[in-house]
């Protein structure tokens, strides 16, 4: 084999190495996307959704009715918006905080903590389905365990409030999200505990710093690459899921608790209207793009500068 | 290849229309294909009874044609996103079952072939079907976009016990009296009457009734949204009204959507529901038929009718053939097969429902008295939801807004006219 | 860590891991005790204890729906993804990690942008494509199980490439060289050197697109009949027009969760271990 041949083959072997994937993410991801916003230009109405070629452009009029506030179409959208982030941010905010303070009191041995952890990821494993629907259960305003406790037993509250309808959705909502979520944090900081030399720990010991102290200088400075790429994916998993609140509270969330993606299901699919839903999604796929590059360049400024 | 095939046997079909000749025409010279894929709707009390009760049907069909039909029992839960996925892709079953408010929706996607009397003529012709059931099969002054399959209808269910504590001899008749009777049973932990808040397609059903009889429509005749008429705005108030003054419907059933209000009845929590072809279901829950009364849903007028009488919608289920079958001819044979005479008999005895083939509804099996009064609700005093396009997008915006009365009513706010006003406003605004 | 932590610590930490042990296990408990009654204990008033225990949900779930096919149609789809997802990704993770060429910062910034896709944005496309892909060339991937497959493994491999490169990162350069030296090539120091010692990072990643995998609602309810349903879906046929069998999900679920949550803690080793370095470099 000639010197050129070899060379020739090693530039070319990380395009075959990546080759599957980028197939699969064109076929799967990036070409369906890239219909999902030419579909975003046109009338695809149920009249038109058996032959979409045939369906009229519209133009800009999808974004124009997603974005018009001065209608209901418009208005719904920028609520559910704003209900969206605030349950993102929550929601992540929680999730984060749950799993490293759990991961952290995981981190040295004490009796049961295999089974502890064991425990703690239960929820990851049970089929979305399952759990969403058995805090529907509890969630019951006349039969479900949780107003059974503050009601019947605690006697916290005179009347039993409801949780599936109205503004108590909200924390519903953000309560079922944590509790799926937590565990997928609490792994990834888990494991990224036990990347921190023992040293680091020692020597703090030794110039007398606490517990505390050592978690705070130490173990937390550690967690911020892990918790840079943690935070945003979770972030972004959060802000396009649609399971829990659909299967939590069935095709029509209460206003408090309309996540954008059951709010955009109900406009293309339950209505059949594809042109709107897709001009929706394109939308909030421009925020999320603008998000995640604010956030990266943020959060890596900060670190170049730390370092 | 499947598109080819489909559109050489639409050509026949419209050939032989044309034509006006009959009989099994050979789809394009080819061998007429001997399979044909059925996509059921949950009507039994799970998928896989489902299964077990039309295996031995499709056995006979296959008997009596030699075409093999594939079952799939599809999830309400599923069942109108794969008719989309159907409709957009032109891949789909041979025949469907659909709800029949979702005619005319689906009609407009042109994906359902279209019942002329022809097509008809194949099944026995069009005189042989109830003329309700016939209303809901899509919009007016077009070849229907399904045929009926399965008849059901509105009635009161009432528990003859907690009456005869009550010392209320006989159902009310007129709404005056089910408050009247309400308020008499709504003692003790127990309530007059259960709702289902929460789902919007049993909310739009009860206001549509309640429009009718306030001389209402939600549609007008040239098929535009009108929601906030004072007729619509007076049936939707009268409707939450129920819980939020009446106070005969706990709040607690502003978050029902899982049909808890049927088992709050048959749990006897509740003294009657407003329901439709029920028997069934209550019979699943444990009770038994001896237990409860059923009576046509009350009219202002005491007597049910027609124009501002009605006291039902139309429900049911309807049989449509996709267009993009390749096996017109067989599935042709098999719609006729599942309306005939016998087979409705057979499958609406099963289910509970009615059937909406004139010839097979005088059955006696049909004559009890819980079966007998649905019966005569839908020749005399049922409507069909309206026929538009829009249907769905109806339901959504309309079902929503009584739902969110509801959970005002159940949280104690007052439910004004112009509160309901308001949100019947908003709901026209988010009709396309 | 080094001394014996203070009193204060000790009881932060008994406190605050006896709560959140109640917040998880709570509605594992509510599953567990409602799988064990009769259906009118289940519709009616919370009560913690069953009035009467009965197993009978226990074997009415295989009646009410084939939940084995459905399990089994879950497991097929799961598995065989992860496995494609896990190898694809070792592949793009090791040129990225290994290799300078032009265009891999495209390929990585385009790859991660596809965790903002809103799912319902590209569901009826992606359906369109299995469709015409079908009719062209006579793969049925729309109501297979292939369409399924290939598009769970495609939803894991964006965060599985990427915790991956962190991990092949992180494992010495000097031991290729080394390979390289006794003659392998580069295939054979992937397969001789970095995937032994990423081991740990490959099960993490195969357990996060499991489970991918495992949960998704949203494209299984479109893209699968009765044949190829996978559980995600097929559980909601516990809940039917007139009637939800409250009792029967939750022994079902109970049911289909216990082999996973075994495998789960089969792995846990791994796992921790593994999720490490794919973020830590």
């Amino acid at each position: 084999m000639s010197r050129a041949a070899v060379t020739r083959r090693r530039a070319s072997l990380p395009y075959l190495l990546l080759l599957p994937a980028v197939l699969l993410e064109l076929l799967v991801h990036l070409v369906p996307m890239l219909i999902g916003i030419v579909m975003s230009f046109k009338e695809l109405t149920q009249f038109y959704i058996r032959d979409w070629g045939a369906a009229p452009w519209r133009g800009l009029e999808n974004y124009r009715v997603s974005v018009d506030l001065d209608a209901p179409v418009g208005r719904d959208l920028l609520n559910s918006f704003f209900v969206t982030c605030a349950f993102s941010v929550l929601a992540v905010a929680l999730c984060w905080l749950i799993g490293t303070t759990a991961a952290i009191f995981m981190q040295d041995a004490f009796r049961g903590r295999g089974l502890l952890r064991a425990v703690f990821l239960t929820p990851y494993a049970l089929p979305v389905y399952a759990a969403v629907i058995t805090w529907a259960f509890m969630f019951q305003r006349d039969n479900g365990m949780v107003n059974h406790v503050l009601h019947d037993q605690l006697g916290l509250v005179d009347e039993p409030p409801f949780w599936l309808l109205g503004g108590n959705s909200f924390p519903a909502l953000v309560v079922v999200a944590v509790w799926k979520t937590w565990p997928f944090a609490f792994l990834m900081i888990m494991a990224a505990l036990q990347n921190i030399p023992g040293e680091l720990y020692e020597a703090a010991s030794i110039d007398g710093a606490g517990v505390w102290q050592r978690i705070r200088k130490i173990t937390m400075p550690s967690l911020r690459p892990i918790n840079q790429v943690l935070v945003l994916v979770l972030f972004l998993w959060t802000f396009n899921d649609f399971n829990t609140p659909y299967l939590l509270f069935g095709e029509a969330a209460p206003e408090r608790a309309n996540l954008i993606s059951v709010h955009i299901y109900q406009s293309s699919f339950v209505t059949w209207n594809f042109g709107a839903g897709s001009a929706m999604s394109v939308l909030l796929l421009l925020f999320l793009l603008v998000v995640t590059a604010v956030y990266l360049l943020a959060t890596s400024r900060g670190r170049k500068s730390r370092a | 290849m499947n598109g080819l095939r489909a559109a050489t046997a639409i050509t026949l079909l419209t050939a032989l229309t044309a034509t006006g000749c009959g009989g099994g025409g050979q789809a394009g010279g080819a061998e007429a294909p001997k399979t044909l894929t059925y996509w059921a709707s949950n009507q039994g009390p799970s998928i896989e009874a489902d299964k077990e009760i039309l295996a031995p049907e499709l056995k006979k069909f296959e008997q009596q044609t030699g075409i093999k039909v594939e079952l799939e029992v599809v999830p309400w839960s599923d069942l109108l996103n794969r008719i989309l996925a159907a409709t957009t892709s032109g891949q789909g079953p041979d025949v469907l079952n659909i709800g029949n408010t979702w005619s005319a929706s689906l009609q407009a996607t042109g994906a359902l072939m279209p019942w002329d009397a022809a097509a008809f003529g194949k099944i026995g012709g069009r005189d042989r079907f109830v003329e309700s059931a016939l209303g809901s099969t899509g919009a007016a002054g077009s070849d229907p976009a399904a045929v009926p399959l399965y008849s059901m209808a509105y009635a009161l269910y009432y528990h003859k016990k907690a009456f005869a504590d009550a010392g209320i001899e006989r159902p009310p008749a007129t709404w005056d009296e089910l408050v009247a009777a309400g308020k008499k049973l709504s003692t003790g932990g127990k309530w007059g009457l259960g709702a289902e808040g929460s789902n919007l397609s049993n909310n739009i059903h009860q206001v549509f009734v309640l429009a009718k009889q306030h001389g209402a429509d939600f549609f007008d005749a040239t098929g535009k949204a009108d929601f906030t008429s004072d007729g619509a705005v007076a049936a939707v108030k009268q409707y939450v009204d129920l819980m939020a003054t009446d106070k005969i419907i706990a709040p607690g059933n502003a978050e029902y959507d899982k049909n808890q209000s049927l088992q709050d009845f048959a749990k006897g929590d509740t003294a009657m529901i407003l329901w439709q072809t029920a028997a069934a279901t209550l019979e699943s829950h444990g009770m038994s038929p001896d237990n409860f009364g059923v009576a046509p849903v009350p009219v202002a007028s005491g007597t049910p009718g027609t124009g501002r009488n009605v006291n039902s919608m139309v429900a049911g289920i309807n049989l449509a053939v996709f267009k993009n079958t390749d096996n017109l001819d067989g599935a042709l044979k098999f719609v006729n097969f599942m309306t005939g005479d016998e087979e409705q008999k057979i499958l609406n005895k099963t289910y509970g429902s009615i059937p909406p083939v004139k010839a097979a509804q005088q059955d006696e099996a049909f004559g009890t008295p819980a079966l007998s009064v649905l019966r005569e609700t839908l020749a005399t005093s049922a409507a069909a939801l309206p026929q538009v396009p829009a249907e769905s997008q109806f339901e959504t915006a309309v079902g929503t807004a009584v739902k969110e009365l509801f959970a005002d009513a159940a949280s104690g706010r007052a439910i004004t006219t112009e509160l309901v006003r308001e949100r019947l406003t908003k709901a026209q605004q988010q009709m396309p | 860590m080094p001394s014996a932590p203070p009193r204060s610590y000790v009881w932060a930490r008994r406190v605050f891991l006896t709560l959140l042990t109640g917040f998880v296990l709570l509605p594992v408990y509510v599953m567990v005790s409602s799988s064990l009654k009769p259906l009118q204990d289940v519709s009616g008033k919370f009560r913690w204890l069953p009035s009467s225990v009965t197993i009978s949900p226990y074997i009415d779930i295989w009646d009410t729906v084939p939940l084995a096919r459905y399990f089994v149609n879950s497991l097929v789809v799961a598995g065989v993804a992860t496995v494609f997802s896990v190898a694809i990704a070792i592949f793009a993770a090791y040129a990225v990690s290994r290799y300078d060429f032009p265009g891999k910062r495209v390929f990585t910034v385009t790859v991660l942008s596809t965790q903002m896709f809103p799912g319902i944005l590209f569901l009826l496309p992606l359906f369109l494509i299995y469709v015409n892909i079908g009719n062209a060339t006579g793969i049925a991937l729309y109501g297979s199980r292939t369409g399924l497959i290939l598009t769970y493994l495609t939803f894991s491999l964006p965060f599985s490439i990427w915790m991956l490169i962190g991990y092949f990162a992180s494992i010495p350069r000097a031991l290729d060289e080394a390979a390289a030296v006794d003659g392998c090539g580069p295939v054979a120091t992937l397969f001789r050197i970095v995937i032994p010692a990423a081991i740990p990072g490959i099960v993490a990643v195969a357990v996060y697109a499991f489970m991918t995998a495992w949960g998704e609602v949203l494209f299984a309810s479109v893209m699968t009949s009765d044949a190829t349903r996978t559980l995600s879906v097929g559980l909601q046929g516990y809940a039917t027009q007139n009637n939800v069998y409250w009792n029967q999900v939750m022994a079902a679920s109970l049911v289909v969760s216990v082999p996973i949550v075994a495998g789960f803690l089969l792995l846990q080793r791994y796992l921790v271990a593994g999720l490490t370095a794919g973020a830590v470099k």
